[in-house]
């Protein structure tokens, strides 16, 4: 009798030890902007996206263990005022105080490359999704759990100047391009690159500019490439530039083919403000709006955030998380070790399609895409399918 | 020197080896997180106090140095050993400072806070427009094997010379003839003191260590934007660390540097979505209630417990 009791006891220590293990969440600690010049596309691209992950794996349940229990996420966010010192702090207090588990990626290339040493020196998977470098090569080799999801500098300039020489091919446009850009890092990198490029593809920069980051008057920037006579309208530029540039060639009547604009062009916000008058407007990223994986995201992204979700990073930020949660499941434990060399040795099914990591970079993705018909519709990638077909911009 | 002078100098010398000791403590990694940018910012505020404690004069241009120091490290890490370029940044401050001095140290007060505010803004569209036009994303990557812990031995032997050249300057006939500007320019002038070479060799020595702290701190970037290296936020903290410790004691600023480092480690992780609101709302209270800063504090604390004690200082 008294063994009896025993073991009863002992089955229902056991039981009690089996329900805290499986109730006790992982920790996946997120470090981004939530005030600064970055935390506008913060607020787009990172955060609902991590906050549709997690209501999404708790919502089942949690992260299927080896064991066959299953362990929900807890998300322990910081704002780092988009400033890289606070990232670099945040970050190092996930790894030793709050202990977290993983680490969502930093928002920004800054960001993401100033905390890369301290993800590589406690083992955090680095997933980075809004770092566009060209010096990828040289960071993975450095940082053996750092990943790169959305592109080079060099692929995105050159896409866009593959776009217009098939548009000059088709006798659409001319030769003369106008491009301007933002001075700032990411902005002159991207001129940088693109400009032998123009002119090895034959086109000539009939109007070549930049303007300081923050300036309020861009009239000068619109009316000078007016001036110019161009077929084409380049701008290497960052969210407030993106929009203002708009709306100012708009008010000039900026009557051009091809007109581009870089970071935030995919933004839901964008067509919001300006409505059908962008139809055919270029701009960075893009995706297949109709693949019927990306429908359900879009979907359940309002249902969860109330936001409608951006049509380049913001899914990429997602498909990233879903590579985390795969890598967590695979492995079955929170090892990180294990779960950084699964993501190098499989393929991920994601939202932005199948992924796998070739020396830990996705090399096919979206470059540029397109405004047509209230969608914007990925048309220049490095080999991904379900591209359509850029077409010229009939007017505002 | 007297024997007290060399006691104080002996726990001097120990609190900088145990500082220096600090990253080899194991675990210690978090204590690292905080110590680092106190490290800096002892650097910077104290730097910045050896010239406005005297002057009076309130400099904004910690963030131009600082972000002088950084582009220098970016621009030449692919081609020039990092030892030298440390000196090339203490030195492009110098030379900065010096030609800033010279053009606004004559003139007075409120003048020279608009005129350092906006110089950092000037040297971060200048650095802009010369990556614009010539040197494209160079300058931008600094990829280097110096870890955390290289840059924090820096610091703290940046920390041990700028005390050093304070306590030096303090002792010398400069450190007297600021002393005699700082109470009254006009007065000094008479006593046939040159008062703007002074203001400006002490605004160099300012921004020769802004600078090289710019320049230490580059690596652990590795990406070198100009709204990061040229923020006007660190000119301001430098400003409040420095009040908040008090400037009229070398040691100072140190004493404003910890208590705000800590302050606002604990703000941002226990209130991390409303972290500036408080920062605003503390910066409030202790202005309120610290007006003399924490120095301030500490010697009306020690002039009270000795005349709480009777007949210990009087015979």
């Amino acid at each position: 009798m008294k063994q009896l009791t025993q073991l009863i006891i002992l089955i229902g220590a056991m039981f009690f030890a089996g329900l805290s293990s499986a109730a006790e969440p992982i920790k996946i600690g997120a470090v981004a902007p939530k005030t600064g010049p970055l935390a506008g596309g913060a607020a787009i691209t990172q955060w609902p996206n991590i906050q549709l992950w997690a209501h999404q794996i708790n919502a089942r349940g949690g992260l299927k263990m080896s064991d066959g229990s299953k362990r929900p996420v807890e998300i322990i966010e910081y704002d780092d005022r988009t400033n890289p010192a606070e990232t670099i702090k945040a970050v190092q207090r996930l790894a030793t105080k709050d202990k977290a588990d993983f680490i969502v990626a930093p928002y920004g290339t800054g960001l993401n490359l100033a905390s890369a040493p301290i993800f590589a020196k406690y083992g955090y998977p680095h997933i980075a999704v809004s770092a566009i470098t060209d010096k990828t090569g040289e960071l993975t080799k450095r940082y053996p759990s750092m990943f790169f999801t959305l592109g080079t500098t060099t692929a995105f300039a050159s896409s866009v100047v593959d776009i217009l020489k098939a548009m000059r091919d088709a006798g659409e446009i001319n030769n003369r391009v106008a491009m301007v850009n933002v001075a700032d890092a990411f902005g002159i990198e991207l001129a940088d690159s693109a400009r032998p490029i123009f002119k090895a593809a034959g086109f000539e920069l009939v109007f070549d500019k930049s303007y300081p980051l923050g300036t309020q008057d861009l009239s000068p920037i619109i009316k000078g490439a007016k001036a110019a006579s161009p077929t084409s309208f380049v701008a290497w530029s960052y969210p407030p530039d993106t929009f203002a540039l708009t709306e100012l060639a708009k008010i000039e009547n900026l009557d051009v083919k091809a007109f581009y604009t870089a970071v935030a062009t995919c933004f839901p916000a964008y067509a919001g403000k300006f409505g059908a008058s962008i139809e055919g407007n270029l701009g960075a990223g893009g995706v297949n709006p109709d693949a019927p994986e990306l429908q359900d995201y879009y979907k359940s992204h309002k249902e969860v955030t109330g936001k409608d979700a951006d049509y380049w990073a913001g899914p990429v930020t997602y498909a990233s998380l879903q590579v985390l949660e795969q890598a967590i499941e695979g492995v079955g434990n929170t090892d990180r070790a294990a779960v950084t060399q699964y993501i190098k040795d499989n393929s991920f099914k994601t939202v932005m399609g199948d992924w796998k990591f070739n020396n830990q970079v996705i090399d096919q993705y979206w470059t540029v895409g397109q405004w047509q018909g209230g969608k914007f519709y990925g048309v220049g990638s490095t080999g991904k399918a379900g591209q359509k077909k850029a077409v010229i911009k009939k007017g505002w | 020197m007297r024997f007290s002078d060399y006691c104080s100098l002996t726990l001097v010398i120990g609190l900088f080896i145990l500082a220096a000791l600090l990253p080899l403590i194991p675990d210690s990694d978090y204590l690292m997180s905080l110590a680092l940018p106190i490290a800096m910012y002892t650097v910077l505020a104290t730097s910045w106090a050896l010239f406005s404690g005297p002057t009076h004069y309130i400099s904004l241009a910690t963030g131009a140095f600082y972000g002088v120091g950084a582009y220098v490290v970016g621009t030449g890490i692919e081609f020039i050993p990092y030892p030298v370029l440390l000196l090339i940044a203490g030195f492009s401050g110098i030379v900065l400072a010096g030609l800033v001095g010279i053009a606004t140290l004559r003139l007075s007060g409120v003048y020279f806070v608009i005129f350092t505010l906006g110089l950092a803004e000037l040297i971060r569209q200048l650095v802009t427009w010369i990556q614009n036009n010539f040197t494209g994303s160079r300058g931008l990557y600094v990829l280097t094997d110096i870890t955390e812990n290289y840059i924090y031995w820096q610091l703290i032997a940046l920390t041990a010379l700028v005390f050093l050249v304070g306590w030096l300057i303090k002792r010398s006939r400069l450190g007297f003839a600021l002393r005699i500007i700082g109470n009254d320019e006009l007065v000094a002038g008479h006593c046939g003191i040159n008062s703007a070479g002074c203001k400006v060799i002490l605004f160099m020595v300012s921004g020769c260590f802004a600078a090289v702290v710019g320049a230490v701190m580059a690596p652990r970037f590795t990406y070198i934007e100009p709204s990061m290296a040229f923020s006007p936020e660190l000119s301001f903290q430098v400003v409040i660390m420095a009040l908040l410790g008090g400037v009229h004691r070398l040691w100072g600023p140190l004493v404003g540097v910890i208590p705000f480092t800590l302050l606002w480690e604990v703000i941002a992780s226990s209130f991390p979505t409303q972290t500036v609101l408080l920062l605003g709302v503390s910066f409030l209270l202790i202005v309120y209630f610290i007006p003399d800063g924490v120095v301030g504090r500490l010697e009306d604390l020690v002039k009270s417990m000795r005349l709480a004690r009777p007949g210990s200082n009087r015979g």
